[in-house]
């Protein structure tokens, strides 16, 4: 007989919530939810949009032509699809070593004023626009090499994916046990081996992932590209059965301006005719694709990863 | 500092390093551990180095337009390469008033996001929204530019701007004929891009919110709304407002989608319906053009403006996460 005796003490003792305070509640709730579907509706419009779009603009001539001149129906962007598996190589190849590089410095060395301004220079420099990135690859390499090139424009990016991926590396890094690293010591084992074999083994999949999202926000980056790769009509010489490349096989048409699929979308989204704008509908498409499976990739390494995958 | 250190640095070790070798000296560790060490360091001070180098370049960059028009190029409206006469002022304007148009939008939204995400939803939803959410993150700035010009900007000239027209025309923001492409598209497409930078921070911080604060406020008999306004938001100022700063700062320097749609004029219109022109949207547009070594040294000198308007904005931003997450980086992404 206890039971009932304790409720009604209880609703005794809490004076009853007011209908002007319970309405508010609901209202509130009822708020937060409509801000959820605000958001969500122009998410679902643009993902519905590229789909519809880029998938009905999509053909096997878009995958393997280059642009005809302007005015002209048909085409593709296959050279833009190139520039940009090139340009995102150049920008891996020197922003991973450095990001990576910088995030085991943070990590293993960083405990101190060096450290603390190293952290705080590159969550800094993660907020620079892109385009001012731009405008220093332009002064440092175009105008030093005179010509638009794939190079600047790797730079510019790998610029950009420096303080991202040092950030996510010292992260993965610091959530390796420290038992891990004694344990190596003690096998006198020395630092630089632990670190690299031990420490960074341990956290690969984290790091990885660091390392795919940088990717995949550099991947789209249209302003950064603007004044340093340029954009080209045509292959910019670094295929085989391209004469440039015959006169100089060695420079990988790296020192050409090239298309990428950004730039490309910009400008035929920009353009006066119906079927440039088809086709920057499917070069978006491609991009996403792009994009969406990068992140996959990342989603996928992460579950099959151990440590490090925070 | 983990494991045992190589003698280094500090004055006790220095003096007794003759006598005491380290217990765990290994064979041939030494050499090799420093030339790694110094490696690592070389890479850190590479970010620091790029910080500087930004800074250089941009200075020196600049320096012809400094001397040109000093203090005046901020101040005069007039951009008139043929005669080498240049003022930032319209730009400035843009940036500021698509940005601010952008906050106003954006931050009620996000918030309300984060605190349905945090508090209100259902454990089961919790984890694919804030997906969602992010994948807003994941779209470049182009592909947002093409669906602005193919789709919102039909909509807006189209059905809302002449309704807001007729309903608001009254107060002078929302007048003239409706293009669809101005200031307001892209004050929307802005808002768009920056809410899921707002809202991943604003719950993060709803989430270091300690728990017991939640269940004090509710102990004390009130609803779950109440709760949230007095024991989460209110506990979670700063580092909201941080939030909204980096999302300000991310505004502030978005090229791509904005040249889009803002419709690249250089004038200052009360309108928001009026085309207008922004200091990234600008070199973006003019940049690789730019003929003569005053016009380039202007755009360059805007490029300046811009980056020292983005660094203080972000240092104030991750200052105030920072009082509230303690130590960990403010991130818009994943």
């Amino acid at each position: 007989m206890s039971e009932p005796d304790v409720s009604t003490s209880v609703r005794r003792a809490v004076p009853p919530i007011s209908w002007r305070r319970r309405v508010t509640d609901h209202v509130m709730t009822g708020v937060a939810v409509l801000t959820v579907v605000l958001v969500l509706i122009p998410l679902i419009a643009i993902f519905g949009y590229l789909i519809y779009k880029g998938v009905g603009s999509l053909n096997w001539a878009f995958l393997t032509h280059i642009p005809v001149p302007e005015g002209e129906v048909g085409g593709g962007m296959a050279n833009a699809i190139v520039g940009s598996a090139l340009i995102l190589a150049v920008a891996s190849l020197i922003g991973v070593p450095f990001g990576v590089g910088a995030g085991i410095y943070l990590a293993e060395f960083g405990r101190n004023r060096l450290g603390s301004a190293i952290r705080f220079t590159a969550d800094v420099l993660n907020g620079v626009p892109s385009i001012v990135i731009g405008i220093v690859a332009y002064a440092i390499v175009v105008l030093s090499q005179k010509h638009f090139s794939a190079l600047a424009g790797g730079v510019a990016l790998a610029i950009m994916m420096v303080p991202t991926i040092s950030r996510t590396t010292e992260e993965m890094l610091l959530l390796v046990p420290q038992a891990l690293r004694e344990a190596a010591y003690g096998l006198g084992i020395p630092r630089w081996r632990t670190t690299l074999s031990i420490t960074l083994r341990t956290a690969t999949s984290g790091v990885i992932t660091g390392i795919m999202l940088a990717f995949a926000r550099i991947a789209g980056e249209t302003a950064p590209l603007l004044f340093t790769a340029l954009g080209n009509e045509y292959w910019s010489g670094r295929l085989p059965w391209n004469s440039h490349w015959q006169r100089q096989p060695w420079t990988l048409g790296l020192d050409q301006p090239t298309a990428a699929l950004p730039l490309q979308i910009f400008k035929y989204a920009t353009s006066p005719y119906d079927d440039l704008h088809r086709q920057a509908w499917a070069g978006a498409f491609v991009l996403i694709i792009l994009i969406v499976t990068s992140v996959a990739a990342v989603r996928y390494v992460v579950r099959r990863g151990t440590f490090g995958a925070a | 500092m983990p494991g045992p250190q190589p003698v280094e640095g500090t004055k006790v070790t220095s003096t007794s390093a003759d006598q005491v070798t380290p217990l765990l000296q290994t064979s041939g560790g030494e050499v090799p551990d420093r030339i790694f060490r110094s490696a690592m360091t070389l890479c850190g001070l590479a970010v620091l180095g790029v910080l500087v180098l930004i800074v250089y370049e941009l200075m020196s960059g600049s320096r012809l337009s400094w001397h040109a028009f000093g203090f005046k190029f901020f101040g005069g409206s007039d951009w008139d390469p043929v005669n080498e006469h240049f003022g930032a002022l319209p730009f400035i304007y843009g940036t500021l008033v698509s940005s601010l148009v952008a906050l106003i939008i954006a931050v009620p939204l996000a918030v309300g996001v984060a605190v349905f995400t945090t508090e209100m939803c259902p454990k089961a939803l919790r984890g694919p929204l804030s997906f969602f959410v992010e994948l807003l993150a994941a779209i470049p700035s182009v592909i947002y530019g093409l669906w602005a010009i193919f789709v919102l900007v039909p909509l807006l000239s189209g059905h809302v701007q002449p309704f807001l027209a007729e309903t608001l025309g009254w107060t002078g923001l929302f007048s003239g004929p409706p293009y669809g492409i101005g200031m307001l598209a892209a004050g929307i497409i802005l808002a768009i891009m920056i809410v899921p930078i707002i809202s991943a921070i604003t719950r993060e911080v709803l989430l270091v919110v300690p728990q017991h604060q939640r269940e004090g406020v509710l102990a004390l008999g009130a609803t779950r709304w109440e709760m949230i306004r007095v024991g989460v938001l209110r506990n979670a100022r700063a580092g909201i407002v941080g939030g909204i700063i980096l999302g300000l700062g991310r505004a502030l320097g978005e090229t791509m989608a904005v040249t889009m749609v803002i419709g690249n004029r250089p004038e200052i219109a009360k309108s928001l319906f009026a085309p207008g022109y922004t200091m990234a949207s600008v070199l973006a547009n003019e940049f690789s053009e730019a003929t003569g070594d005053v016009y380039l040294s202007s755009l360059i000198e805007i490029g300046l403006a811009l980056f020292l308007v983005t660094i203080i904005v972000n240092a104030l931003a991750q200052l105030l996460v920072w009082t509230v997450t303690r130590g960990q980086p403010a991130r818009g992404h994943v």
